[in-house]
């Protein structure tokens, strides 16, 4: 029997959006693992932040935690220590992380914490219909900053490679095949798992032929396990080209472990 | 002034008080600790406090000690022993000194007092560290001795004490310094007391502080895991836990801030350990919304409070019970809560057990509000660590049927699951939801979902008849009423001895749900009342007038960080006499 993993909610994601591609790449990784024997459905447990990204839980017909705003990761984490046999992910915005809470997800890299962090970045405020968040560009035009953003915005992977997150990633939401795989990657991964996936929010910041244009797929000429070469991918300058694949893994003691 | 040793019956009570004052860093603590148990040993009941500012090194300390062979409530502001580690300590407690109380003072710093004109009794306290090479955080071992040879304790038995007290921190050294401190004494010739040591004491009970023993009341309920962020006065449950924890597999954590604790506290919960997480008031400031999250997911979770002065930082190593009503209002939006709020050590045990029963019972959040003078003081007790048990509520998940997380239910109470169990979906989320677990706006779910939260306090108001909602001690057939709450039941208790009128006692443990029923009950009639408390604003007589429409005209109120001690309150109270 294949496996149900939609709920009775309606979706409520605009008509188009990328949200629903990284729903459906999720869904097939959990069928897939499950179909495999890899996992089993009912020890996976899907974490959930506020904002659009956060209404995925509704979506998934499986155990799962919607937070607060910016603070689902100390509660993944939780979840993870209290038993540690259960494959945790946290589906996640970059105001979600990155702008409220942005110390919680840093911690957690820092400490090695056994989980997934999937971060729907649109690099805007969408559920609040249109603001900068940590991640958008300076001189993005919002509702509270009209003149533009005056920031420089925060670049995850580089941030997570900082605070020594054992697997970063970065993917494209329209690839939902490429996306399955690499968030497969990262709940396999034992460790931190960092996955950005570019999220380009239709409505209020339509970056969708932006990234189309810039997006490539590191090949394995990068050396994932080389800690300097992952700093080059993730410095690189994204006007540019916008290198996706798994950027760095390593492989240390976990947090659950040495608790 | 009143005298403290005699009650309103004319009881001799003969309770002595000593104080031990030194710059931080001096070891005051430890040696009010040791001389606590040293007093427990002997077969004394003690009550000690403890006074320190915020740094690491100087300023002033002191721990103070009440002794009897009675309980003590609470420890005597007015001094039968003084030992000044520096010269500060005897000008901060000269005019606490009763007629003919012993003052030790380090013999280095007398020129510095002799304008006090004090009659005192010089000790080399730093000489005789110097020649045992003892560390001189240790030297107050010495007053331990020299305090021994007056009370005409024999050496061999303070030795033998000595070696029981200072067993943890290597009693050797400590014992040497006893002996000398003691050999010091009888060179000088010092008068000894007739040894009076109370022979027949039945159970010698253990020195130990509230947070102690709210951790242990918390264990006793089954605690599996805590998780805190160091803040006085809530640290050392914090680090009590975190020792225990490699030898007992407890999980304790201490992460980034408080906002994470009580998040990472309700994912444990999520996935079914029984956690509770600690803090200071300001700490609790940061989980507001996580603890509106703990009301609204229905996950179980028990919080210690214990407030400092504040506002903000305020007087951080100092007490105060202004956050009564704060607590009473946390969180955003309205969800049911237990609130309760121990007044004595062993309350402080068993009110933390019923917190964490209570909080799995009705998947609710249950704090256990405590303040910086109940959470560090210590007290000589016997705790009864067997009258409390796990209580798991209602864990069956129905058979063949399909799991949903907030089960609509006639006592409001959803079957519990966790996460792990096949078949079984479990779905918690900050948003108003249906039973599924999923988000929902639509009138009729929102309103029945709340109600079926709410109902759940009509299983607690059953509950009443079971717990220590209000306690009464005293003159319980007098018309003269003291109402109070939290640690200044000591000083209340110990009040009572020196009022003017027989007076019935009224505290109040169960703020929240409020046993409304039995507070009219103890109030009505009375002639006077008057309420107790240390804050600004009489909180909990708002919350009376709130809960029973009785107004309380007569308040003490103490609002300058320091606890209330028996013979000042009384005072105050009797003027309402």
């Amino acid at each position: 029997m294949a496996l149900d993993l939609t709920t009775d909610i309606k979706i409520t994601w605009c008509p188009g959006c990328p949200n629903s591609q990284i729903l459906v790449a999720f869904r097939q990784a959990v069928e897939e693992f499950v179909s495999a024997g890899t996992m089993e459905l009912h020890n996976i447990v899907a974490g959930a932040g506020v904002g659009c990204h956060g209404k995925i839980s509704d979506y998934l017909e499986v155990n799962s935690f919607n937070s607060l705003h910016g603070r689902m990761v100390p509660s993944l984490t939780g979840i993870k220590l209290a038993n540690p046999k259960l494959n945790v992910v946290g589906f996640s915005g970059d105001g979600d992380s990155f702008s409220e809470g942005f110390n919680h997800i840093t911690h957690a890299a820092r400490s090695n914490s056994d989980i997934s962090i999937f971060l729907h970045n649109n690099q805007v405020f969408a559920l609040t219909t249109g603001q900068a968040t940590a991640t958008s560009p300076k001189g993005f035009k919002g509702g509270t900053m009209p003149e533009g953003s005056i920031n420089e915005p925060i670049n995850p992977a580089l941030i997570m490679l900082t605070m020594g997150a054992t697997f970063i990633a970065r993917t494209f939401a329209s690839d939902i095949k490429k996306t399955k795989e690499i968030m497969k990657e990262a709940m396999l991964h034992k460790g931190f798992a960092f996955v950005e996936i570019i999220q380009p929010c239709i409505t209020f910041f339509d970056t969708r032929e932006y990234y189309k244009e810039r997006v490539y797929w590191l090949d394995d000429k990068h050396k994932k396990s080389n800690l300097d070469s992952a700093f080059k991918v993730a410095r690189m300058n994204t006007a540019d080209k916008v290198p996706c694949g798994i950027i760095y893994q390593t492989s240390k003691p976990t947090f659950e472990e040495l608790v | 002034m009143t005298d403290s040793n005699t009650n309103s019956t004319g009881t001799h009570l003969a309770i002595k008080t000593i104080a031990i004052g030194g710059a931080a860093g001096d070891g005051v603590r430890e040696a009010g600790i040791n001389f606590s148990e040293l007093f427990t040993e002997l077969g004394y009941k003690t009550f000690s406090s403890f006074d320190y500012p915020s740094l690491i090194r100087g300023g002033h300390n002191y721990a103070r000690i009440s002794y009897s062979v009675n309980t003590v409530y609470a420890d005597y502001r007015e001094l039968d022993v003084l030992i000044a580690v520096n010269a500060e300590s005897v000008r901060v407690h000269q005019h606490s000194l009763r007629a003919g109380a012993r003052v030790f003072v380090e013999e280095a710093y007398l020129p510095e007092i002799a304008d006090l004109g004090i009659a005192v009794i010089p000790l080399p306290m730093k000489k005789i560290a110097e020649e045992l090479k003892a560390p001189q955080v240790a030297r107050t071992s010495s007053a331990f001795g020299a305090y021994g040879y007056t009370l005409g304790i024999p050496l061999n038995q303070l030795k033998a004490l000595a070696d029981k007290v200072y067993a943890n921190v290597g009693s050797e050294m400590n014992v040497a310094l006893v002996e000398k401190g003691y050999a010091h004494m009888k060179k000088m010739q010092y008068p000894q007391d007739e040894c009076a040591i109370p022979t027949e004491h039945g159970i010698v009970g253990e020195v130990t502080d509230g947070n102690k023993a709210i951790a242990k009341g918390f264990l006793a309920a089954g605690l599996e895991a805590y998780v805190g962020y160091p803040m006085t006065p809530s640290t050392s449950t914090l680090q009590f836990l975190a020792k225990m924890s490699k030898k007992t597999g407890l999980k304790v954590v201490h992460p980034e801030d408080e906002i994470a604790v009580l998040n990472m506290a309700l994912g444990m919960s999520y996935a079914g350990k029984r956690v509770a997480v600690g803090t200071a008031n300001g700490g609790f400031a940061l989980m507001q919304e996580t603890f509106s999250l703990a009301g609204v997911s229905e996950i179980p979770i028990a919080i210690l409070v214990s407030m400092r002065m504040g506002p903000a930082t305020g007087v951080a190593t100092h007490t105060s019970q202004g956050d009564l009503q704060f607590i009473l209002h946390a969180g955003h939006g309205e969800f049911p809560r237990l609130v309760i709020a121990p007044g004595d050590v062993e309350e402080c045990f068993e009110c933390a057990a019923d917190a964490l029963n209570l909080a799995w019972k009705y998947q609710i959040p249950a704090v256990v509000l405590s303040d910086k003078h109940l959470s560090e003081s210590y007290k000589s007790v016997t705790l009864d660590t067997k009258s409390k048990g796990p209580d798991y509520g209602k864990r069956a998940v129905p058979v063949g049927t399909h799991y949903v997380r907030y089960k609509i239910t006639e006592d409001g109470v959803s079957p519990l699951a966790f996460p792990g169990k096949a078949n079984v979906v479990v779905k918690v989320t900050s948003y108003e939801h249906n039973e599924e677990g999923e988000a929902v706006e639509s009138a009729e779910e929102v309103q029945a979902m709340q109600d079926k939260r709410f109902r759940k306090l009509n299983g607690l108001y059953q509950d009443f008849a079971w717990f220590p909602t209000v306690k009464t001690y005293g003159d319980e057939w007098s018309d003269v009423v003291i109402v109070f709450w939290g640690s200044t039941k000591g000083a209340v208790l110990e009040a009572h001895k020196q009022l003017k009128t027989p007076a019935k006692l009224v505290q109040i443990l169960w703020m929240e749900p409020f046993d409304a029923d039995r507070v009219k009950a103890e109030l009505n009639g009375a002639r006077v009342i008057v309420d107790v408390e240390a804050n600004h604003t009489a909180q909990l007589a708002a919350l009376i007038r709130e809960k029973t429409s009785i107004e309380i005209h007569n308040k003490v109120l103490k609002y300058d960080a320091q606890p209330f001690t028996p013979t000042d309150l009384a005072n105050e109270i009797n003027k309402f006499l």
